[in-house]
């Protein structure tokens, strides 16, 4: 099954290596990971997704919370939380599809933040399944580039499960 | 006023109460050794490779309980540190280890004798820091110490880039460290205690597996007393051995791969495993799915992530064995103890039965020197009241099988990561460490030439120690498993008719050297070697085609053991089961 870990870290050189060489060390994978200070400057929040059974995923949180320079480890599945990523897709539609990009863009509500004679790049925001519907519709569009944030997640106020 | 980085480090070394240190100089630390020439308090005790020196302040450290320091040079001098803060980590060794390194400015550089010893180390340390500001210098080295000890404790090193040693600052000695993301749990969860006293206490079968953090915590009073009142028998680990007294009759000895007969049949048979400061080695466990397969498992250890790692536990007890243990005994002293009597006498008495049909055993011999029989000697000739630290191979299971511990920190040997080369300078450590107590290193003719430059090390410094070397002219474990499992196809692990020749090597650095070729002459050499107050090589000359036995295959069930006789059928049933 799919978690997504949500950390807090110290801010220092070496985490993130430290962080990530837990898990190639232990032969997890990582989907997806992305990091940013908090407001606190000494503390960066990481947000990792992975997956794997109860019995990896609890390794998995056991280990993160032994590295000395993590605050706190929380799994977003023991919570109601709010899951975002953000992805800026470049495509290169046929003259006569053009018209249907735009239309999917808004509906997706997402923005044009480059166009050039031949090409959009569109900026989606949204939970998982929303990016994906959207990579699935503008596929037969001719996708030229695609890059994406990775997951952020933040738990409902007062919602603890 | 302000003071050098390297007065700095010196400084906070003598404040966490630091007496020696095992290095070895070069370039950008020559400020630190400056330093060290003419210091009343810290001696360092220069090795002959920082390996060396690493296992020297780890055999310090096992035989004291205090951290090993070491402090080696950049580049080559830090990667040779690699093998021995690895053989630390896994056995949870505390290890400050201090390496120098280029001039902050140059670091990424590919300076010269530039190594990147933190990212290196980052995965078999505990912790480690490289020191960008000596400001910063004096709260590192504290945090490092406090890291090191505490906890579930481990290596941690220390990167020191020239700049930062030679760079001058106020001196500022935190009293207290407070690390916010680093808060060890001691004290074990109560309710979790109450249900493992409930367990033992509805119990009939039960077994405790102790292992080295028995010793760490400093608890094996507390595991006696609990041994006792509750009449469990005690298995112990390799790493483990030593916790509870191995002469004991609740003692098992140790179980898995190489263990006894009736350590392996109690787990097996057991409906409740409470294992101490252990983590389910896969050597202890064989296939963990068939790992005392009728048994609950209580689990208590320091570290959390030992917890359900290889096995299932029922109930799990994160926190320090010692306090644990007293909260858990305190409970069950509530229990009514004569209630348990009967079943335990039961349990008890399928034991000894296990006990009498498989003792550990091995065939004796008046023409060839057995080398079971040599570590028997050594046992019986110490009265159990040396040190004894081993190599690995063949070597290290005769000193764990044959060699019958009685208190903590007896036994020093690399069993988490196996290193060869251990042995010898860990033999040197703790010597220093008890420089009255009889220090023996129970060697293979492989392993002790993986660091027999560190003679020098133990002659110049007048360091007594004795290495007796199970010569058997094979990478033996090796032979033993190509001999099972490999058609005895005895591929590259034949290293020669006797040679080197030890004695002379010894000679040659001018330690004393002697051999036995015959069982009458084991006796007699070993007595000579203790009564001389020098560095001594005993060269016995043991027979080659002997194998360690018990022996579990790797991957099966820890049931599945094979036996000394009769050799053809039972190799046969070792293809089989490969
Ligand atoms: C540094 C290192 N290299 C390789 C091994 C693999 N290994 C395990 S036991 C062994 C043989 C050891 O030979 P020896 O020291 O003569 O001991 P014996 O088994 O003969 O008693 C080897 C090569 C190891 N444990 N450590
Ligand atoms: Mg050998």
């Amino acid at each position: 099954m799919r978690h997504t870990i949500s950390l807090l870290v110290e801010n220092r050189f070496g985490v993130l290596s430290r962080v990530a060489g837990l898990f190639s060390g232990r032969g997890y994978n990582i989907e997806s990971i992305s990091v940013g200070e908090t407001i606190d400057p000494q503390i960066s929040q990481m947000t990792i997704v992975t997956s794997g059974d109860d019995w990896v995923i609890e390794q998995i949180t056991k280990q993160l919370n032994k590295l000395i320079d993590v605050i706190k480890v929380t799994d977003m599945v023991e919570l109601d939380h709010v899951e975002r990523e953000m992805i800026l897709i470049k495509v290169a539609p046929k003259p006569e599809k053009k018209v249907e990009v735009l239309n999917l863009t808004e509906i997706f509500r997402g923005r044009i933040v480059d166009s050039s004679e031949k090409t959009y790049t569109i900026e989606i925001t949204g939970d998982e399944d929303k990016i994906k519907a959207f990579i699935n519709l503008m596929k037969p569009m001719g996708i030229k580039e695609l890059v994406r944030t990775g997951k952020v997640a933040i738990a409902r106020e007062g919602t603890k499960k | 006023m302000k003071i050098t980085g390297a007065e700095i480090i010196l400084e906070c070394l003598k404040r966490e109460g630091v007496k020696h240190i095992f290095g070895y100089p070069g370039g950008v630390v020559l400020n630190i050794f400056d330093m060290l020439y003419d210091d009343k308090d810290i001696k360092l005790i220069l090795t002959r490779h920082e390996q060396g020196a690493v296992h020297a302040a780890d055999g310090y450290a096992r035989a004291s309980g205090k951290p090993g320091v070491v402090l080696v040079t950049s580049g080559p001098g830090a990667t040779n540190t690699v093998t021995g803060i690895a053989t630390a980590s896994m056995d949870s060794v505390p290890l400050v280890v201090m390496s120098g390194q280029v001039p902050t400015l140059l670091i990424g550089n590919d300076a010269f004798q530039e190594a990147d010893i933190v990212g290196i180390t980052r995965p078999c340390t505990k912790y480690n820091f490289l020191v960008k500001d000596v400001k910063d210098l004096a709260r590192i080295m504290r945090e490092a110490f406090h890291i090191a000890t505490t906890g579930r404790p481990g290596p941690v090193l220390i990167d020191l880039p020239k700049d930062v040693t030679s760079g001058k600052t106020e001196f500022h000695w935190p009293q207290k460290v407070d690390i916010r993301s680093y808060k060890p749990t001691l004290e074990g969860n109560k309710w979790m205690i109450a249900k493992a006293a409930q367990l033992i206490t509805k119990s009939t079968r039960p077994v405790i597996i102790a292992g080295g953090g028995v010793i760490i915590s400093g608890a094996s009073k507390e595991l006696k007393e609990v041994a006792q009142f509750t009449n469990i028998p005690v298995a112990m680990t390799l790493m483990g051995l030593g916790a509870f007294p191995g002469t004991h009759k609740l003692s098992l000895g140790m179980p898995g791969m190489h263990g006894t007969y009736y350590a392996n049949k109690a787990i097996q048979e057991s409906d409740l495993v409470i294992a101490i400061g252990m983590r389910f080695d896969d050597r202890v466990t064989g296939k963990t799915d068939a790992f005392a397969p009728h048994a609950k498992i209580i689990h208590i250890d320091i570290d959390p992530t030992s917890i359900r790692k290889n096995v299932r536990v029922d109930v799990p007890v994160v926190g320090d064995v010692k306090r644990v243990l007293t909260a858990l005994l305190k409970v069950l002293k509530e229990e009514n103890k004569e209630q348990w009597s009967a079943v335990r006498k039961k349990w008890l008495k399928q034991i000894d039965a296990w006990k009498r049909e498989r003792p550990l055993s091995y065939t004796k011999s008046d023409e060839v020197i057995k080398p079971q029989f040599v570590v028997e000697k050594i046992y019986e000739l110490t009265k159990g009241d040396a040190i004894i630290t081993t190599e690995v191979g063949q070597n290290q299971m005769w000193a764990a099988q044959f060699y019958k511990y009685d208190k903590p920190r007896r036994l020093l040997t690399s069993g988490g990561l196996g290193t060869m080369g251990f042995g010898f300078p860990a033999a040197i450590g703790a010597q220093l460490a008890f420089p009255d107590k009889l220090v023996i290193d129970i060697a293979g003719d492989g392993s002790i030439q993986m660091n027999i430059q560190e003679l020098a090390t133990a002659v110049i410094n007048k360091l007594p120690v004795k290495v007796a070397i199970l010569n058997n002219r094979y990478l033996g474990m090796v032979r033993q498993w190509q001999e099972l499992f490999f058609n005895e196809r005895y591929s590259h692990s034949f290293l020669h008719d006797m040679f080197p020749d030890f004695v002379k090597v010894a000679e040659a650095y001018g330690a004393v050297g002697l051999r036995a070729t015959k069982p009458s002459e084991v006796e007699p050499v070993l007595k000579e070697a203790f009564k001389i107050k020098k560095t001594v090589f005993m060269d016995f000359v043991v027979d080659w085609k002997e194998k360690v036995y018990p022996m579990v295959p790797a991957g099966a069930p820890i049931d599945q053991m094979l036996f000394e006789e009769p050799e053809k059928k039972q190799e046969k049933k070792l293809r089989a089961v490969k």
